[in-house]
């Protein structure tokens, strides 16, 4: 995975069937992107679900979640749509995988994207990363932490 | 291994003696069907582990996936003032189908609580403060789902049904 400290590669994905977000648009806020392997499997809804309940704690730091896999943009709408999610769902689709390779978690055996959070602060540098198990949901704890640190680091320094 | 923040205190549901070597916590959603499954597997594992074990509940309500779970974790901490948070918890585990707000107070009912005072109650902030924090609390705890446990303070990712679960805790105690 790409180490803290580094400039997180700016990319441009489809966010709904006829948008598209570019990473660098949103300087100013900090970012989670949480990578999984595929929309509806049992272990990455239990994780995206968790996060959407727990967005509200995220915000508190001025930090904003996104999701991505190699799903296309219209499975991510009926994904994001049956899920309730308040958070956008990138397709990492075309060509296949290439972000997800650019941040170094891409599965070659799967075709998927493995399971792994990068936290950015908010002038697009990598400040935490973390691998899962593909078959173990992370939880939001260590993502908390993460964004807890980026403040605590803020305030020695001001 | 992700630990229980805060420890288990003053303001927690517990069953069981304060004493007891075995400490479970359970992060739960009402409306969760893993919950529902998980409730009588945790009575059995009591009525087996008795004096042994001490068990707490907090919330953890999806509100997204499950509509009616945070009004039912609020009508479990009202029926907490009237000193019946168990009763409350036990039949809204047993009619999980149906927690919609008629029916939370046919439970109040049923179990025998003041009905006036429970109208008012569950409209309190302090009780959806209450839930909010079990919440947050399960969230930097690493909870990944429902139901999570936690043995002693410590995280268990492993199976839940009864003799799995039972055995294990057995291994605690004489660990």
């Amino acid at each position: 995975m790409l180490t803290a400290g580094t400039s997180a590669p700016d990319f441009e994905l489809n966010c709904t069937p006829d948008q598209k977000l570019k990473l660098s648009e949103l300087r100013g806020k900090k970012i989670i992107l949480a990578f999984y392997p595929a929309d509806w499997s049992p272990v990455c809804s239990d994780e995206l679900s968790l996060y959407n309940e727990t967005l509200k704690f995220f915000s508190r730091h001025n930090a904003q979640l996104i999701g991505i896999s190699v799903d296309s943009k219209w499975c991510h709408l009926a994904f994001s749509e049956s899920r309730k999610f308040h958070f956008p769902l990138l397709a990492d689709f075309e060509p296949k995988g290439s972000v997800s390779r650019l941040y170094e978690v891409y599965d070659e055996k799967e075709g998927e994207s493995q399971r792994a959070l990068y936290v950015l602060d908010e002038k697009g540098i990598i400040r935490w990363s973390y691998l899962s198990p593909v078959g173990l949901n992370p939880g939001a704890d260590g993502i908390l932490d993460a964004l807890e640190e980026l403040e605590k680091s803020k305030s020695i320094k001001s | 291994m992700n630990q229980l923040k805060p420890a288990v205190g003053s303001k927690d549901h517990i069953l069981g003696k304060n004493t007891a070597p075995l400490e479970l916590v359970e992060y739960g959603d009402y409306q969760c069907p893993h919950c529902g499954h998980a409730y009588p597997i945790i009575k059995k594992v009591q009525r087996s582990l008795g004096a042994d074990l001490k068990f707490v509940f907090r919330n953890f309500p999806l509100s997204e996936m499950h509509p009616d779970a945070f009004n039912a974790a609020v009508a479990a901490e009202a029926a907490g003032l009237q000193q019946k948070f168990w009763d409350m918890h036990d039949i809204i585990f047993e009619n999980q189908q149906k927690l919609d707000m008629i029916n939370l107070f046919l439970y109040a009912k049923t179990i025998g609580l003041d009905l006036e005072r429970f109208k008012n109650d569950i409209q309190k902030n302090t009780l959806i403060i209450k839930v909010e924090q079990d919440f947050e609390s399960g969230v930097k705890s690493g909870v990944n789902g429902t139901p999570s446990f936690f043995i002693n303070g410590k995280k268990y990712n492993g199976d839940w049904e009864e003799d799995v679960f039972t055995q294990y805790l057995r291994t605690k105690l004489s660990g």
